[in-house]
């Protein structure tokens, strides 16, 4: 059963929320509005598990390792820097 | 591995090992923050160069109030910033909708289903099949997007850690990073969605 159809969310206004519900920003009011939606619209709930698939992916992406070269040189500006320090 | 209060301490102590170790953690992660902020990758390994100076040196007025990573990349963001930056900084973040208002239809539904992907339940087993098709979007991404999803969902910080890095609002910080996600996601579902 539907209650009050009419303050449902609609697809176009959950996606806009999912950031902010995984963010813990939404009010308890929105929070159940949001998930009462994602809950009967498969739509959604793809949209929502994509995007915390996303995370999960982009939390595995590290930058490349540092050249040795780039380590010696930052390792010399250091000598230097800590030569200059007056403290 | 050590902790980085233990590293910090060294540092104070002009330990240079632990500075190679914070070189190591921190290079490439603060060079891909600063090419989101200034024109050039010279100009942003002048930055990064600049912080690790501003580091050794202020490393003994640093309290521990903040994480060290927020605190770094906050210097950081102050330099890029002095060096010329090619940030709009002053442009108000666009308020509008992360997904296509093209996606759905009159109702607000979505106009075609969204498929699944095959393997979403599994991302973290298979997240490194997308890291090729996730760092060619991270660098399509415009510079505030990039700037906000590098520090949140690579570096880890938080929300409140990333508003204080960059100066600007928790909203806007999320309006930013779901913009970011939702331009991920579509990345990988051109991509194809299956590893
Ligand atoms: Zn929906």
């Amino acid at each position: 059963m539907r209650v009050l159809p009419r303050h449902d969310l609609h697809c176009q206004q959950a996606v806009e929320l999912v950031t902010d519900y995984l963010d813990g920003a939404l009010s308890r009011r929105q929070r159940r509005r949001f998930e009462a939606h994602v809950k009967d619209c498969p739509n959604c709930s793809a949209y929502l598990e994509q995007i915390q698939a996303v995370i999960a992916m982009t939390g595995t992406v590290h930058p490349e390792d540092l050249s040795p070269q780039a380590r010696d040189d930052l390792t010399t500006l250091y000598r230097r820097w800590r030569g200059d320090d007056p403290g | 591995m050590e902790t980085e209060p233990e590293l910090l301490e060294r540092l104070r102590d002009g330990d240079e090992e632990a500075f190679v170790m914070l070189v190591d953690r921190y290079q490439q992660p603060m060079l891909r923050l600063a090419c989101t902020m200034v024109p050039s990758r010279a100009v942003a390994e002048e930055a990064v160069q600049d912080t690790w100076m501003g580091v050794v040196r202020g490393v003994h007025r640093f309290e521990g109030r903040s994480s060290f990573k927020t605190w770094l990349f906050r210097i950081l963001v102050n330099r890029a910033r002095s060096l010329g930056t090619s940030e709009q900084r002053y442009v108000p973040v666009d308020p509008g909708p992360a997904v296509d208002p093209g996606r759905f239809d009159a109702a607000g539904a979505w106009a075609e289903p969204v498929e699944p992907w095959a393997d979403a339940s599994d991302a973290r087993l298979d997240a490194a099949a997308w890291a090729p098709a996730i760092k060619a979007a991270l660098d399509g991404l415009p510079p505030r997007q990039r700037q906000v999803v590098l520090l949140r969902d690579v570096e880890g910080l938080s929300g409140s850690e990333v508003s204080a890095v960059l100066g600007i609002s928790l909203g806007n910080q999320r309006l930013l990073l779901h913009r970011a996600r939702n331009r991920l996601r579509e990345a990988v579902t051109a991509a194809g969605g299956r590893a």
